[in-house]
Protein backbone atom coordinates (compact mmCIF):
# COMPACT_ATOMS: atom_id res chain seq x y z
CA UNK A 1 0.00 0.00 0.00
CA UNK A 2 2.62 2.60 0.83
CA UNK A 3 4.63 1.52 -2.03
CA UNK A 4 1.73 2.69 -4.04
CA UNK A 5 1.23 5.38 -2.98
CA UNK A 6 5.16 6.48 -3.00
CA UNK A 7 5.08 5.35 -6.93
CA UNK A 8 1.46 7.49 -7.28
CA UNK A 9 3.43 10.76 -5.94
CA UNK A 10 6.37 10.04 -7.83
CA UNK A 11 4.57 9.47 -11.09
CA UNK A 12 2.75 12.76 -10.11
CA UNK A 13 6.00 14.97 -9.84
CA UNK A 14 8.02 13.13 -12.40
CA UNK A 15 6.06 12.93 -14.92
CA UNK A 16 5.49 16.70 -15.73
CA UNK A 17 8.97 17.41 -15.57
CA UNK A 18 10.01 14.60 -18.26
CA UNK A 19 7.19 15.97 -20.15
CA UNK A 20 8.02 18.82 -20.27
CA UNK A 21 11.69 18.49 -20.96
CA UNK A 22 10.49 16.14 -23.98
CA UNK A 23 8.93 18.93 -25.64
CA UNK A 24 11.64 21.58 -24.90
CA UNK A 25 13.52 19.31 -26.82
CA UNK A 26 11.32 18.76 -29.52
CA UNK A 27 11.02 22.79 -29.68
CA UNK A 28 14.93 22.64 -29.64
CA UNK A 29 15.38 19.52 -32.88
CA UNK A 30 12.59 21.08 -34.82
CA UNK A 31 14.42 24.51 -34.62
CA UNK A 32 17.95 22.88 -35.36
CA UNK A 33 16.40 21.16 -38.13
CA UNK A 34 15.09 24.81 -39.65
CA UNK A 35 18.51 25.77 -39.48
CA UNK A 36 17.55 28.16 -36.10
CA UNK A 37 19.33 27.98 -32.48
CA UNK A 38 15.88 27.19 -31.24
CA UNK A 39 15.32 28.43 -27.36
CA UNK A 40 16.34 26.93 -24.13
CA UNK A 41 15.71 23.02 -23.18
CA UNK A 42 13.57 24.27 -20.03
CA UNK A 43 11.15 26.63 -22.08
CA UNK A 44 7.72 24.71 -21.99
CA UNK A 45 8.69 25.58 -18.10
CA UNK A 46 9.22 29.09 -18.31
CA UNK A 47 5.98 29.36 -20.77
CA UNK A 48 4.27 27.35 -17.73
CA UNK A 49 5.16 29.72 -15.01
CA UNK A 50 4.46 32.50 -17.04
CA UNK A 51 1.13 31.59 -18.09
CA UNK A 52 0.53 30.59 -14.58
CA UNK A 53 1.28 34.39 -13.43
CA UNK A 54 -1.29 35.88 -16.05
CA UNK A 55 -4.84 36.92 -15.56
CA UNK A 56 -7.10 34.58 -16.58
CA UNK A 57 -10.32 35.84 -18.70
CA UNK A 58 -13.13 33.61 -18.36
CA UNK A 59 -15.24 33.25 -21.37
CA UNK A 60 -17.46 30.60 -19.93
CA UNK A 61 -17.80 28.73 -16.58
CA UNK A 62 -18.57 25.31 -17.90
CA UNK A 63 -14.71 25.23 -19.77
CA UNK A 64 -13.45 25.12 -16.22
CA UNK A 65 -15.11 22.15 -15.17
CA UNK A 66 -14.48 20.66 -18.70
CA UNK A 67 -10.27 21.88 -18.39
CA UNK A 68 -10.44 20.37 -14.54
CA UNK A 69 -11.59 16.91 -16.13
CA UNK A 70 -9.78 16.72 -18.82
CA UNK A 71 -6.45 16.93 -16.01
CA UNK A 72 -8.13 14.40 -13.74
CA UNK A 73 -8.67 11.80 -16.21
CA UNK A 74 -4.96 12.21 -17.97
CA UNK A 75 -3.66 11.73 -14.54
CA UNK A 76 -5.79 8.86 -13.56
CA UNK A 77 -4.67 6.92 -17.13
CA UNK A 78 -1.36 7.65 -16.13
CA UNK A 79 -1.99 5.89 -12.64
CA UNK A 80 -3.64 3.05 -14.16
CA UNK A 81 -0.47 2.83 -15.90
CA UNK A 82 2.41 3.51 -13.20
CA UNK A 83 0.17 1.16 -11.34
CA UNK A 84 0.11 -1.41 -13.47
CA UNK A 85 -3.77 -2.07 -13.40
CA UNK A 86 -6.01 -2.86 -16.67
CA UNK A 87 -4.79 -1.48 -19.72
CA UNK A 88 -8.59 -1.48 -21.21
CA UNK A 89 -9.84 1.06 -18.33
CA UNK A 90 -6.87 3.06 -19.15
CA UNK A 91 -8.25 3.15 -23.12
CA UNK A 92 -11.45 4.17 -22.35
CA UNK A 93 -9.89 6.74 -19.90
CA UNK A 94 -7.81 8.32 -21.77
CA UNK A 95 -10.93 8.84 -24.24
CA UNK A 96 -13.18 10.29 -21.80
CA UNK A 97 -9.89 12.90 -21.32
CA UNK A 98 -10.43 13.31 -25.02
CA UNK A 99 -13.87 14.18 -24.69
CA UNK A 100 -13.21 16.62 -21.87
CA UNK A 101 -11.09 18.41 -24.04
CA UNK A 102 -13.69 18.43 -26.77
CA UNK A 103 -16.33 19.62 -24.64
CA UNK A 104 -14.53 22.50 -23.17
CA UNK A 105 -13.80 23.61 -26.59
CA UNK A 106 -17.82 23.24 -27.23
CA UNK A 107 -18.73 25.02 -24.18
CA UNK A 108 -17.29 28.24 -25.42
CA UNK A 109 -18.84 30.74 -28.08
CA UNK A 110 -15.56 30.84 -30.64
CA UNK A 111 -16.70 29.37 -33.97
CA UNK A 112 -12.63 28.73 -33.99
CA UNK A 113 -12.80 26.68 -30.91
CA UNK A 114 -16.08 24.88 -32.24
CA UNK A 115 -13.48 23.66 -35.40
CA UNK A 116 -11.17 22.67 -33.24
CA UNK A 117 -13.43 20.55 -31.84
CA UNK A 118 -14.97 18.93 -34.19
CA UNK A 119 -11.72 18.23 -35.68
CA UNK A 120 -10.71 16.96 -32.09
CA UNK A 121 -13.80 14.50 -32.52
CA UNK A 122 -12.34 13.03 -35.89
CA UNK A 123 -8.59 12.69 -34.02
CA UNK A 124 -10.52 10.40 -31.50
CA UNK A 125 -12.36 8.65 -33.62
CA UNK A 126 -9.39 7.91 -35.61
CA UNK A 127 -7.20 6.74 -32.72
CA UNK A 128 -9.39 5.42 -30.31
CA UNK A 129 -10.16 1.97 -32.27
CA UNK A 130 -6.51 1.24 -33.02
CA UNK A 131 -5.76 1.86 -28.78
CA UNK A 132 -9.22 -0.65 -28.25
CA UNK A 133 -7.42 -3.11 -30.33
CA UNK A 134 -3.98 -3.07 -28.89
CA UNK A 135 -6.07 -3.99 -25.72
CA UNK A 136 -7.72 -6.49 -27.33
CA UNK A 137 -4.31 -7.71 -28.60
CA UNK A 138 -2.63 -7.62 -25.44
CA UNK A 139 -5.69 -10.17 -23.82
CA UNK A 140 -5.07 -12.08 -26.80
CA UNK A 141 -1.70 -12.61 -26.16
CA UNK A 142 -1.85 -12.49 -22.33
CA UNK A 143 -5.43 -13.83 -21.47
CA UNK A 144 -5.59 -10.61 -18.75
CA UNK A 145 -6.17 -7.05 -19.50
CA UNK A 146 -3.92 -6.25 -16.58
CA UNK A 147 -0.55 -4.38 -17.22
CA UNK A 148 0.93 -6.53 -14.51
CA UNK A 149 0.71 -9.16 -16.26
CA UNK A 150 2.25 -8.17 -19.27
CA UNK A 151 5.79 -7.22 -16.96
CA UNK A 152 5.80 -11.26 -15.48
CA UNK A 153 5.95 -12.33 -19.73
CA UNK A 154 9.52 -12.98 -20.19
CA UNK A 155 9.03 -12.72 -24.05
CA UNK A 156 8.79 -9.10 -25.05
CA UNK A 157 5.57 -8.04 -26.68
CA UNK A 158 7.36 -6.35 -29.52
CA UNK A 159 7.72 -10.60 -30.72
CA UNK A 160 3.86 -11.03 -31.39
CA UNK A 161 2.11 -7.62 -31.20
CA UNK A 162 4.74 -6.06 -33.61
CA UNK A 163 2.11 -5.05 -36.10
CA UNK A 164 -0.03 -3.20 -33.48
CA UNK A 165 3.17 -1.47 -32.97
CA UNK A 166 3.43 0.01 -36.09
CA UNK A 167 -0.22 1.07 -35.36
CA UNK A 168 0.18 2.49 -32.49
CA UNK A 169 3.76 4.48 -33.99
CA UNK A 170 0.64 5.46 -36.15
CA UNK A 171 -1.60 6.65 -33.84
CA UNK A 172 1.18 8.51 -31.87
CA UNK A 173 1.34 11.47 -34.05
CA UNK A 174 -2.21 11.74 -34.05
CA UNK A 175 -2.63 11.68 -30.61
CA UNK A 176 0.88 13.87 -30.06
CA UNK A 177 -0.66 16.31 -32.79
CA UNK A 178 2.34 16.52 -35.04
CA UNK A 179 2.26 17.11 -38.46
CA UNK A 180 0.81 15.84 -40.84
CA UNK A 181 -1.69 14.67 -38.47
CA UNK A 182 -2.29 18.04 -36.31
CA UNK A 183 -5.55 18.51 -37.07
CA UNK A 184 -7.21 20.12 -34.08
CA UNK A 185 -4.54 22.32 -32.76
CA UNK A 186 -0.91 22.85 -33.96
CA UNK A 187 2.45 23.10 -31.63
CA UNK A 188 4.37 25.32 -34.39
CA UNK A 189 1.54 27.12 -36.67
CA UNK A 190 0.24 29.43 -33.97
CA UNK A 191 -2.19 31.36 -36.40
CA UNK A 192 -3.91 28.68 -38.22
CA UNK A 193 -7.79 28.56 -37.83
CA UNK A 194 -6.20 30.61 -34.41
CA UNK A 195 -5.84 27.84 -32.50
CA UNK A 196 -8.04 25.59 -32.43
CA UNK A 197 -9.28 23.80 -29.32
CA UNK A 198 -7.33 25.60 -27.01
CA UNK A 199 -8.13 29.44 -28.63
CA UNK A 200 -10.42 30.33 -25.44
CA UNK A 201 -7.91 29.60 -22.66
CA UNK A 202 -5.88 32.11 -21.48
CA UNK A 203 -3.45 32.58 -18.40
CA UNK A 204 -3.42 30.12 -15.65
CA UNK A 205 -5.75 27.72 -17.66
CA UNK A 206 -4.21 27.53 -20.91
CA UNK A 207 -0.63 26.75 -18.45
CA UNK A 208 -2.97 23.20 -17.62
CA UNK A 209 -3.92 22.52 -20.75
CA UNK A 210 -0.16 22.66 -20.91
CA UNK A 211 0.40 20.24 -18.00
CA UNK A 212 -2.18 17.79 -19.46
CA UNK A 213 -0.17 17.23 -22.36
CA UNK A 214 3.02 16.89 -20.87
CA UNK A 215 1.20 14.13 -18.93
CA UNK A 216 -0.33 12.91 -21.79
CA UNK A 217 3.17 12.67 -23.74
CA UNK A 218 4.64 10.54 -20.62
CA UNK A 219 1.33 8.45 -20.76
CA UNK A 220 1.73 7.73 -24.52
CA UNK A 221 5.61 6.81 -24.63
CA UNK A 222 5.00 4.74 -21.11
CA UNK A 223 2.07 2.58 -23.25
CA UNK A 224 4.81 2.55 -26.07
CA UNK A 225 7.76 1.30 -23.71
CA UNK A 226 4.56 -1.54 -22.63
CA UNK A 227 6.07 -3.55 -25.77
CA UNK A 228 9.27 -4.24 -24.32
CA UNK A 229 9.52 -4.56 -20.67
CA UNK A 230 12.08 -7.13 -19.41
CA UNK A 231 14.38 -5.09 -19.14
CA UNK A 232 11.96 -2.56 -18.93
CA UNK A 233 15.03 0.00 -19.96
CA UNK A 234 14.87 -1.29 -24.13
CA UNK A 235 11.42 -0.61 -23.80
CA UNK A 236 12.23 2.82 -22.69
CA UNK A 237 14.44 3.68 -25.07
CA UNK A 238 11.83 2.14 -28.00
CA UNK A 239 9.75 5.01 -26.87
CA UNK A 240 12.70 7.46 -27.01
CA UNK A 241 13.38 6.44 -30.47
CA UNK A 242 9.28 6.58 -31.41
CA UNK A 243 9.40 9.77 -30.21
CA UNK A 244 12.37 11.41 -32.04
CA UNK A 245 11.26 9.29 -34.92
CA UNK A 246 8.06 11.29 -34.17
CA UNK A 247 10.19 14.69 -34.44
CA UNK A 248 11.48 14.15 -37.46
CA UNK A 249 8.29 13.16 -39.29
CA UNK A 250 6.73 16.67 -37.64
CA UNK A 251 9.32 17.86 -39.73
CA UNK A 252 9.57 16.84 -43.36
CA UNK A 253 5.96 16.00 -43.13
CA UNK A 254 3.06 18.81 -44.51
CA UNK A 255 -0.58 18.28 -43.16
CA UNK A 256 -3.00 15.76 -44.61
CA UNK A 257 -6.84 16.62 -44.03
CA UNK A 258 -8.98 15.13 -41.44
CA UNK A 259 -10.57 12.80 -43.77
CA UNK A 260 -7.05 11.47 -44.65
CA UNK A 261 -6.16 11.43 -41.11
CA UNK A 262 -9.34 8.85 -40.18
CA UNK A 263 -8.87 7.09 -43.50
CA UNK A 264 -5.11 6.38 -43.12
CA UNK A 265 -5.47 5.36 -39.55
CA UNK A 266 -8.10 3.46 -40.05
CA UNK A 267 -6.48 1.48 -42.98
CA UNK A 268 -3.08 1.33 -41.40
CA UNK A 269 -3.76 1.07 -37.70
CA UNK A 270 -7.36 -1.55 -37.79
CA UNK A 271 -6.07 -3.56 -40.67
CA UNK A 272 -2.80 -4.45 -39.16
CA UNK A 273 -4.80 -4.63 -35.66
CA UNK A 274 -7.23 -6.98 -36.83
CA UNK A 275 -4.55 -9.60 -38.91
CA UNK A 276 -2.48 -9.65 -35.29
CA UNK A 277 -5.70 -10.47 -33.47
CA UNK A 278 -6.60 -13.03 -35.61
CA UNK A 279 -3.24 -14.37 -36.16
CA UNK A 280 -3.01 -14.70 -32.00
CA UNK A 281 -6.58 -16.04 -31.58
CA UNK A 282 -5.45 -18.31 -34.57
CA UNK A 283 -2.25 -19.88 -33.84
CA UNK A 284 -2.99 -20.11 -29.63
CA UNK A 285 -6.44 -20.55 -30.21
CA UNK A 286 -7.65 -18.58 -27.40
CA UNK A 287 -11.59 -18.61 -27.35
CA UNK B 1 12.75 37.97 -8.82
CA UNK B 2 10.47 35.43 -8.30
CA UNK B 3 10.23 32.24 -10.59
CA UNK B 4 7.29 34.07 -12.33
CA UNK B 5 8.71 37.62 -13.49
CA UNK B 6 11.78 35.73 -14.89
CA UNK B 7 9.85 33.33 -16.78
CA UNK B 8 7.43 36.37 -17.77
CA UNK B 9 10.93 37.76 -19.52
CA UNK B 10 12.32 34.64 -20.89
CA UNK B 11 8.80 33.85 -22.78
CA UNK B 12 7.23 36.62 -24.03
CA UNK B 13 3.85 35.70 -26.37
CA UNK B 14 3.65 37.99 -29.42
CA UNK B 15 0.49 39.33 -31.20
CA UNK B 16 1.52 40.85 -34.26
CA UNK B 17 -1.62 43.58 -35.48
CA UNK B 18 -1.36 45.30 -38.77
CA UNK B 19 -3.27 48.96 -38.79
CA UNK B 20 -2.93 50.09 -42.43
CA UNK B 21 0.32 49.94 -42.61
CA UNK B 22 2.56 50.08 -45.99
CA UNK B 23 3.52 45.74 -44.89
CA UNK B 24 7.12 46.91 -44.88
CA UNK B 25 7.28 47.08 -40.97
CA UNK B 26 5.14 43.49 -41.28
CA UNK B 27 8.03 42.30 -43.51
CA UNK B 28 10.49 43.30 -40.77
CA UNK B 29 8.63 41.71 -38.04
CA UNK B 30 8.54 38.09 -39.82
CA UNK B 31 12.21 38.53 -40.94
CA UNK B 32 12.66 37.79 -36.87
CA UNK B 33 11.38 35.06 -37.11
CA UNK B 34 13.52 33.67 -39.87
CA UNK B 35 16.95 31.24 -39.13
CA UNK B 36 18.94 34.54 -39.39
CA UNK B 37 17.52 36.42 -36.28
CA UNK B 38 15.42 33.55 -34.74
CA UNK B 39 14.16 34.98 -31.76
CA UNK B 40 13.06 31.87 -30.40
CA UNK B 41 16.25 31.55 -28.85
CA UNK B 42 14.89 34.38 -26.40
CA UNK B 43 11.67 32.81 -26.24
CA UNK B 44 9.67 34.65 -28.33
CA UNK B 45 6.58 33.08 -30.51
CA UNK B 46 4.55 34.62 -32.91
CA UNK B 47 0.82 33.61 -31.50
CA UNK B 48 -2.01 34.20 -33.86
CA UNK B 49 -4.50 34.67 -30.45
CA UNK B 50 -4.37 37.74 -28.88
CA UNK B 51 -5.55 35.09 -25.91
CA UNK B 52 -2.57 33.67 -25.38
CA UNK B 53 -0.14 37.24 -26.36
CA UNK B 54 1.84 38.94 -23.93
CA UNK B 55 3.37 41.44 -26.38
CA UNK B 56 1.30 43.29 -28.87
CA UNK B 57 3.79 44.76 -31.97
CA UNK B 58 1.45 46.79 -33.90
CA UNK B 59 2.56 48.47 -37.34
CA UNK B 60 0.96 50.92 -39.02
CA UNK B 61 -1.34 53.98 -38.14
CA UNK B 62 -4.42 54.23 -36.86
CA UNK B 63 -7.42 54.89 -39.19
CA UNK B 64 -11.08 55.18 -38.23
CA UNK B 65 -11.86 51.30 -39.22
CA UNK B 66 -9.24 49.38 -37.09
CA UNK B 67 -8.97 51.61 -34.17
CA UNK B 68 -12.40 49.33 -33.35
CA UNK B 69 -10.64 46.28 -33.74
CA UNK B 70 -7.14 47.18 -32.11
CA UNK B 71 -9.23 48.66 -28.66
CA UNK B 72 -11.06 44.97 -29.15
CA UNK B 73 -7.69 42.95 -29.16
CA UNK B 74 -5.95 45.31 -26.29
CA UNK B 75 -8.60 44.55 -24.19
CA UNK B 76 -8.24 40.42 -25.42
CA UNK B 77 -4.92 40.23 -23.98
CA UNK B 78 -4.54 39.01 -20.72
CA UNK B 79 -2.76 41.49 -17.51
CA UNK B 80 0.41 42.18 -17.44
CA UNK B 81 0.88 43.08 -21.49
CA UNK B 82 2.55 45.18 -23.54
CA UNK B 83 2.27 47.43 -26.18
CA UNK B 84 4.78 48.10 -28.77
CA UNK B 85 4.30 50.41 -31.78
CA UNK B 86 6.67 49.22 -34.72
CA UNK B 87 8.01 51.93 -37.36
CA UNK B 88 7.58 55.46 -37.57
CA UNK B 89 3.60 55.15 -38.41
CA UNK B 90 2.62 53.45 -35.76
CA UNK B 91 4.33 55.80 -33.47
CA UNK B 92 3.70 58.98 -35.19
CA UNK B 93 1.22 58.37 -38.12
CA UNK B 94 4.41 59.21 -40.39
CA UNK B 95 4.02 59.88 -44.07
CA UNK B 96 0.40 58.57 -43.27
CA UNK B 97 -0.62 61.31 -40.72
CA UNK B 98 -2.20 63.54 -42.74
CA UNK B 99 -4.76 61.15 -44.57
CA UNK B 100 -8.35 62.01 -44.10
CA UNK B 101 -9.13 58.82 -42.50
CA UNK B 102 -5.93 58.23 -39.97
CA UNK B 103 -6.19 58.96 -36.44
CA UNK B 104 -2.35 58.97 -36.37
CA UNK B 105 -0.03 56.77 -34.03
CA UNK B 106 -1.06 53.54 -31.99
CA UNK B 107 -1.41 55.88 -28.75
CA UNK B 108 -4.25 57.84 -29.71
CA UNK B 109 -6.13 54.88 -29.36
CA UNK B 110 -4.59 53.01 -26.18
CA UNK B 111 -1.45 53.25 -24.11
CA UNK B 112 1.95 52.40 -25.84
CA UNK B 113 4.98 51.33 -24.32
CA UNK B 114 7.63 51.65 -26.57
CA UNK B 115 8.14 53.31 -29.76
CA UNK B 116 10.43 51.73 -32.40
CA UNK B 117 11.42 53.99 -35.26
CA UNK B 118 12.06 53.47 -38.68
CA UNK B 119 10.92 53.22 -41.95
CA UNK B 120 10.75 50.16 -41.80
CA UNK B 121 11.85 49.67 -38.49
CA UNK B 122 15.09 47.28 -39.15
CA UNK B 123 14.78 43.46 -37.32
CA UNK B 124 17.25 44.36 -34.93
CA UNK B 125 15.66 47.55 -33.69
CA UNK B 126 12.93 45.48 -33.35
CA UNK B 127 14.28 42.87 -31.08
CA UNK B 128 16.01 45.94 -29.12
CA UNK B 129 12.14 47.26 -28.61
CA UNK B 130 11.24 44.00 -27.07
CA UNK B 131 14.16 43.69 -25.07
CA UNK B 132 13.07 47.15 -23.67
CA UNK B 133 9.53 46.06 -23.08
CA UNK B 134 10.53 43.03 -21.17
CA UNK B 135 12.63 45.20 -18.42
CA UNK B 136 8.75 47.05 -17.86
CA UNK B 137 7.26 43.67 -18.13
CA UNK B 138 9.28 42.38 -15.40
CA UNK B 139 8.82 45.37 -13.45
CA UNK B 140 4.96 45.25 -14.03
CA UNK B 141 4.58 42.35 -11.13
CA UNK B 142 1.33 41.24 -10.46
CA UNK B 143 -0.17 44.76 -9.54
CA UNK B 144 -1.78 44.89 -13.09
CA UNK B 145 -3.64 41.95 -12.29
S1 LIG C 1 7.02 53.00 -41.02
FE1 LIG C 1 7.51 52.93 -43.20
S2 LIG C 1 7.73 50.76 -43.66
FE2 LIG C 1 6.68 50.91 -41.71
S3 LIG C 1 4.51 50.84 -42.24
FE3 LIG C 1 5.10 52.99 -42.15
S4 LIG C 1 5.63 53.52 -44.26
FE4 LIG C 1 5.63 51.30 -44.12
Amino acid sequence: MIDQLITVIVALIVAPLIGGLLFGFDRKITARLQGRYGPPIIQPFYDFFKLLGKQHIAVSKLQFIWIYGYLTFMVVSLLFLVLKLDILLLVFLLGFAGVCFVLGAFSTKSPYAHFGANRELLQILAYEPVLLFLALGVYAQNGSFLISEIFKQDKPLLFTLWPLFIAVLFILTIKMRKSPFDISTSHHAHQEIVRGTVTEYSGPYYALIQLVEWYELVLLLGIIALFWTNPLWVGILIALGAFILELLIDNIAARLTARWMVRLSWSVGLVLGIINIAYLYLTKGVA
Amino acid sequence: MGLIEKSRIKSPWILHFDNSSCNGCDIEILACLTPLYDVERFGMVNMGNPKHADVLLITGPVNRRTARVLKNLYAQVPDPKIVIAVGTCASSGGVFHNCYNVLGGVDKVIPVDVYIPGCAARPEAIIDGVVLALQKLASLRGDKK
